[in-house]
């Protein structure tokens, strides 16, 4: 055993968190190396199923002819409604979901059954060989129309604070206007693919691509009429999730099992990226009106906002999405007297569903608009509007949802990149600029974020982890996230090898895939909280192993267990130092326990699902962005040329997946506000169902400017290392280049308002210039 | 139906595959029958680059590697090719390439699913770029990566990595040896046979072949029929592919002219198109994605005949010709003449597209073309607008416009040319053909555009071709540059 002094000596040695450590899996991924649910080798026998869509928006569902679909070559089955042994309606929250259509259609792409068959094509050929006997009905495809109608998938919600229609009437200025903002596809580039496989003595294996292994388990077991520990489902990862996956997962399982439990044998079900596009749900679409009254600096005194989602068909998430939507309706201001009413629209489309920043992007977009819209009315540069209406740190501090904002930066914030930015100048520059210029005009603006962190669902606030220490050292976790690329994994190896004293390098710590027989009832990876709540649940694991170490060294080297530290891979007490794997051996000899779990439960969250009112946030975070585009007057193409970020995550536990974060979301929001359009006919047939008519982001969409600097301080409350939560904040950020667009066409109209729909596709963008 | 082996070089490996189906897809034989699950399927059409492969073909001596999205091409095409997937990079011990090196570093990986695309275009990139000392821009990153669709990263990661991987410890493909290779396999090529897969090497096998099965499906780079078999599912039991056909496959320069063959890629063909007229090159960029460009021929996308494609409005501008083969002989005409209808054009059962023949640029010529759609990179247009025009004494003295995306067929602005040829060249000329060229045609409403956006920027587009021909500088967002310094 080395001395003491010499591991003193030894310069300390940098903790794994805090420093850009590679993705755990990037080796992997780079040489074609690492496996999702279609590249897992094929169980002998596997069949392979494919969906039969409706092709209808709203009908009586008379017949399913399925004869020639069956004398296909390589069909060895039809699943209807029919063959399923349980309960015929999805476990979902609201329970308002057929798993397959039953007697009625309710949008084209309703999957009513799913053909099986030896191979995938095999399966998707005939497919679209079943005939459907289909009594058309007439559909509802707008949310204005919906809330006409009274058309709900739930009932309106209406939170309100002060008196909105006093402050309306008695203030200085009114604005009314409407907007209409369009949804968006996930476009995760591994589509959604589910394997289900039947074990001995009842008991079901399923592979998913999803953010939600325990509701994919719950579903599936719901379906087939057994109990939920029958069931076990794996992820390793996905290909992207992005809210797409989890509960739109759930559905592909289910069918998958369904069909498997008919034929009792192995089946996968793959979707083809049309049919991904026509079946699973999206952003949901909103529409709003409003009225609003400010004072002659902008201050808005009284707003009335009524917004409506366009929920699709079924509920699913939407209750939850909308009051999302609610809560963010503020983003970074203070509403003294405010009204929002929101309505579910049940629609005959695709069911909407989670999409990264579940509502929020929706709620903050409406009040930006009117803010914008109020710096137009009044001739006042759109910034200091908003700087006039932030919230305050001592007053003016408690949201329309009675919530105190405690760890309020905006105004720093926002100074800080005022100023790193150079908007004062560049204002004027531009202003100059487009005076000069007859057909190109650009556009600025700086918006903020404020985004509430924890799932509102206050019991969903959650997570479990285990973690093995094996007698050569060598370290396992397990928790209960799923890995979507968001480098969830690689934070927790982080957290766990910094709380077991241990190097980061050479993979001490490996996370395992996530499993429901491991962690069970883990919450869906969502709401940006994967490390906030797995972390920190794997971390009490990790620190009760090492508890459990020092206690024992403690003992044979009579001294206090907090006197002996675990630091890069050395243990040392007061007496002694040994290696990190001596003394995992010597304490498995000894019949230490080598394995924890651990559990965290978000502290201080409570909130009234009726009222909309408690504290639903454990923090906030914060951020913003100043965003330079230039537009075509001739045309309505737009680029967008500069853009600077300084965002907030905390302590950041790895700066490069932070990063990551921020640019991959604020690309995702450009796109939702600019090339991504989703269409959908006047029968309800969504016409860009595929990327040659549906346009994500590209690399020549990236600005040439595309700064990212990190707010450089620790979460004010307690979180696993001083961290922020940073999956779904960032895509707000892009909020400023549809502000922006709107500052340009408003220059090409010589400063007057402009209405834009979004998204500012270049035919949108022309309309507003003309309007 | 019997098809012949496919043979290729992998990983330096002879490849030998018997009954493939004439209509199987790279991808499907890699995935499936091979189990190489490297490589990736994100949308099944060609669009998201998931599945992009990396092939090897001798030209002129020289290896010559291409960049393809391998879900839409044919397994059956890449015989006698050499192949590189995702799985074959790295060295046996482990090292990764430079491409999949760099996006280690730069954190170009988040999911990881459209990543091994990424490292193969990159893998194409570096060796097509870097090995020959050429210097990796950003823009040239962005034209070269266009076709790969990443919903993570932003894509600035991976623009870095592109252009640092020069930086790290070269890894080069021993070309000698690939090339020995493909000449043993040429050298053991039979002529084809007249079922399934047909790839017949000269012209007049190709001719013969088509006179003899008019019933078989012609493909060149199979970037639209691919479609045909992945979403509409259509099963084609002989396939006529034109892309090996030795006459086909080459550019040839006159005086007054170049022929384009109907096997010519289209990164070849507007390359060709571009030494003649360099201001063309963003507009050949923004051609669909380079691996689809790689693929696909400019010849398949003239045959193909989309009201939407982009290539014929500038072929159309340009007074291109093309030219019919069969064993009657051959004929020639104005691109424009040869569309009858929605996808309907006039070739005979038994004929072939052979050639296309471009004019030479005249002294005096003024060309633009334009292209409005959705996204910037790798879309289809809602509208495609081309002019060309000669000016002499202040009068237009010829004029000549195609445009895409406001008819069923890819037309010629005959009435707009018929407003301005003899017209004096001033704004007042302009107005009135813009006024004809927004009256000449009924485009529909579709998810691209509306009617009426289409038509106001047809007319739009012929207001910006008058003020860049006046030199006005900085009216179009293609070649906008931010000039003034900011902080």
């Amino acid at each position: 055993m080395n001395a003491p002094e010499k591991f003193i000596a030894k310069s300390t040695p940098k903790p794994a968190t805090g420093a850009s450590h590679f993705h755990e899996s990037a080796r992997a991924q780079v040489a074609g190396a690492a496996t999702y649910i279609d590249d897992i080798p094929e169980v002998k026998g596997t069949l392979h199923a494919a969906p039969i869509l409706s092709n209808v928006a709203h009908g009586r569902l008379m017949g399913v002819d399925v004869r020639e679909a069956e004398s296909m070559p390589g069909v060895r089955a039809v699943i209807l409604a029919r063959d399923i042994p349980g309960d015929p309606i999805l476990a979902t929250f609201v329970h308002d979901e057929p798993i397959f259509a039953i007697d009625k259609v309710e949008f084209i792409g309703q999957v009513v059954g799913v053909v099986v068959a030896d191979t995938v094509m095999h399966a998707r050929r005939a497919a679209r060989k079943v005939k459907l006997d289909i009594d058309p009905l007439p559909a509802i495809l707008d949310p204005r129309e919906a809330v006409r109608k009274k058309s709900f998938v739930l009932n309106p919600v209406v939170v309100r604070r002060g008196e909105p229609e006093q402050g309306i009437a008695s203030a200085p200025h009114r604005l009314q206007g409407s907007l209409d903002v369009g949804g968006q596809e996930h476009f995760y580039l591994e589509g959604q693919v589910g394997y289900a496989l039947p074990l001995e003595q009842g008991q079901w294996w399923i592979y998913s691509s999803t953010q939600h292994p325990g509701e994919i388990q719950h579903w599936v077991a719901h379906a087939l009429g057994l109990p939920s520990s029958a069931v076990t489902v794996e992820c390793r990862r996905m290909g992207g999730g992005f809210g797409g996956k989890e509960t739109q997962s759930g559905h592909i399982a289910v069918w998958a099992a369904l069909a498997a439990h008919k034929l009792r044998r192995p089946v996968k079900l793959r979707l083809d990226r049309d049919d991904d596009f026509m079946v699973t749900g999206k952003r949901h679409p909103f529409a709003y009106d409003w009225d609003v009254g400010f004072d002659d600096s902008g201050l808005i005194t009284g707003l009335r906002l009524e917004m409506a989602a366009n929920c699709g068909f079924s509920a699913d998430l939407s209750g939850p999405v909308a009051d999302r939507a609610v809560f963010h309706a503020d983003n970074a201001y203070f509403l003294s007297d405010v009204e929002i009413t929101s309505y579910r629209c049940k629609t005959n489309t695709q069911s909407h569903t989670a999409f990264r920043g579940f509502g929020g992007p929706q709620g903050m977009i409406v009040t930006e608009a009117i803010l914008g819209d109020i710096a137009r009315h009044l001739g006042l540069d759109p910034l200091d509007v908003r700087r006039r209406n932030l919230y305050g740190t001592t007053e003016r501090n408690v949201t329309h949802y009675q919530m105190q904002v405690e760890d309020n930066i905006l105004e720093p914030l926002l100074a800080r990149l005022e100023q790193t930015s150079a908007y004062r100048e560049r204002r004027a520059q531009i202003a100059a600029w487009n005076a000069k210029s007859p057909v190109i005009k650009r556009g600025l603006a700086l918006t903020p974020v404020k985004f509430g962190i924890s799932f509102t669902a206050t019991f969903f606030n959650q997570a479990g982890a285990l973690v093995h220490v094996y007698t050569d050292g060598s370290v396992q976790v397990n928790h209960g996230g799923t890995e979507m690329g968001q480098g969830l994994n690689t934070k927790v190896a982080q957290i766990v090898a910094d709380e077991l004293g241990l190097p980061f390098e050479r993979e001490r710590v490996r996370v395992t895939a996530a499993d429901t027989s491991k962690v069970p009832n883990a919450s869906a990876t969502a709401a940006s909280s994967g490390t906030d709540l797995n972390g920190r649940a794997a971390q009490y694991a990790a620190r009760q192993v090492r508890e459990r170490l020092a206690q024992f060294v403690a003992e044979k080297q009579n001294c206090k267990p907090e006197q002996v530290i675990f630091d890069h891979g050395q243990v040392s007490s007061p007496t002694a130092v040994m290696s990190w794997e001596q003394l995992v051996d010597d304490a498995y000899h000894a019949r230490v326990q080598l394995w924890s779990d651990g559990f965290y439960k978000t502290p201080k969250i409570h909130y009234d699902k009726h009222t909309l009112t408690g504290r639903p946030f454990y923090y906030f975070s914060y951020g913003a962005a100043c965003t330079e585009v230039a537009i075509d007057t001739l045309t309505g193409e737009s680029r967008v040329l500069k853009v600077d970020i300084l965002h907030d995550v905390g302590t950041s536990i790895n700066p490069a997946i932070d990063i990551g974060q921020i640019e991959g979301g604020f690309i995702q929001g450009m796109g939702w506000l600019t090339t991504e359009q989703l269409v959908w006919n006047d029968k309800g047939y969504l016409a860009t169902h595929a990327p040659s008519t549906y346009k994500i982001p590209a690399t020549g969409d990236v600005p040439e400017h595309f700064k990212i600097e990190l707010w450089p301080e620790p979460n004010r409350e307690d979180n696993v290392g001083g961290s922020k939560a940073v999956g779904e904040p960032p895509f707000m950020l892009a909020i400023s280049v549809w502000e922006a667009l709107r500052d340009a066409a408003s220059a090409a109209r010589g400063g007057k308002p402009v209405h834009m729909l979004a998204p500012a596709t270049a035919e949108n963008v022309l309309k507003a210039i003309q309007a | 139906m019997e098809a012949k082996t496919i043979r290729f070089i992998r990983s330096g490996e002879l490849v030998s595959l018997t009954n493939v189906p004439p209509d199987r897809t790279l991808l499907e034989v890699l995935r499936e029958d091979l189990g190489c699950t490297g490589t990736k399927e994100g949308c099944g059409e060609g669009d998201c680059g998931a599945c992009t492969v990396v092939l090897g073909e001798a030209e002129q001596g020289q290896l010559r590697f291409r960049a393809i999205n391998s879900c839409i091409r044919l397994a059956h095409s890449i015989d006698g090719m050499a192949l590189w997937t995702v799985e074959d990079l790295a060295a046996a011990d482990g090292t990764l390439h430079p491409a999949q090196q760099a996006m280690v570093q730069c954190h170009g990986s988040q999911c990881g699913f459209c990543t091994p695309g990424f490292v193969m275009s990159l893998f194409g990139m570096y060796e097509n770029h870097v090995c020959k000392g050429e210097r990796i821009t950003r823009e040239l990153a962005q034209e070269e990566l266009s076709g790969n669709l990443c919903r993570c990263t932003g894509y600035r990661p991976i623009l870095d990595a592109a252009q640092q991987m020069a930086e790290l410890p070269p890894m080069r493909v021993d070309e000698a040896a690939v090339l020995h290779q493909l000449d043993a396999l040429a050298a053991e090529r039979s002529a084809p046979r007249g079922s399934g897969y047909m790839a017949p090497r000269t012209l007049g096998e190709l001719v013969a072949l088509r006179a003899a099965h008019p019933d078989a499906q012609l493909v060149a780079g199979c970037t639209d029929v691919g479609l045909w078999v992945t979403k509409m599912h259509m099963q084609f039991a002989k396939v006529l592919d034109v892309t090996q056909v030795a006459e086909l496959k080459r550019v040839e320069r006159y005086d007054n002219h170049i022929a384009i063959g109907a096997a010519v890629t289209l990164t070849d063909a507007f390359a060709a198109l571009v030494q003649d007229r360099p201001q063309l090159h963003t507009f050949a960029a923004r051609f669909a994605g380079l691996p689809v460009r790689n693929s696909g021929t400019l010849g398949g996308n003239v045959a193909n005949g989309s009201p939407i494609g982009d290539s014929m409005p500038l072929l159309i501008a340009l007074g291109a010709h093309i030219v019919l083969m069969s064993p009657r002989g051959h004929r020639e005409m104005p691109l424009e003449q040869f569309y009858t209808g929605y996808r309907k054009n006039l070739l005979e059962p038994d004929e072939v597209l052979a050639w296309i023949k471009v004019p030479r640029p005249c002294a005096d010529e003024q060309l633009r073309a334009y292209k409005i759609s959705k996204r910037y990179d790798d879309d289809i247009s809602a509208v495609c607008l081309a002019v060309r025009l000669a000016v002499q004494d202040g009068v237009v003295q010829h004029v000549s416009i195609g445009a895409g995306g406001v008819a069923a067929t890819p037309v010629r602005a005959a009435k707009t040319e018929v407003a301005l040829r003899g017209q004096p060249w001033s704004l007042q000329t302009v107005q009135q053909a813009t006024a004809a060229l927004r009256s000449e045609f009924q485009p529909i409403s579709d998810m691209r555009a509306s009617s009426a956006y289409r038509r106001e920027v047809l007319g739009n587009l012929l207001q910006r071709f008058w003020l860049e021909s006046q030199g006005m500088q900085q009216i179009n967002l293609e070649n906008f540059k931010l000039v003034e310094a900011t902080a």
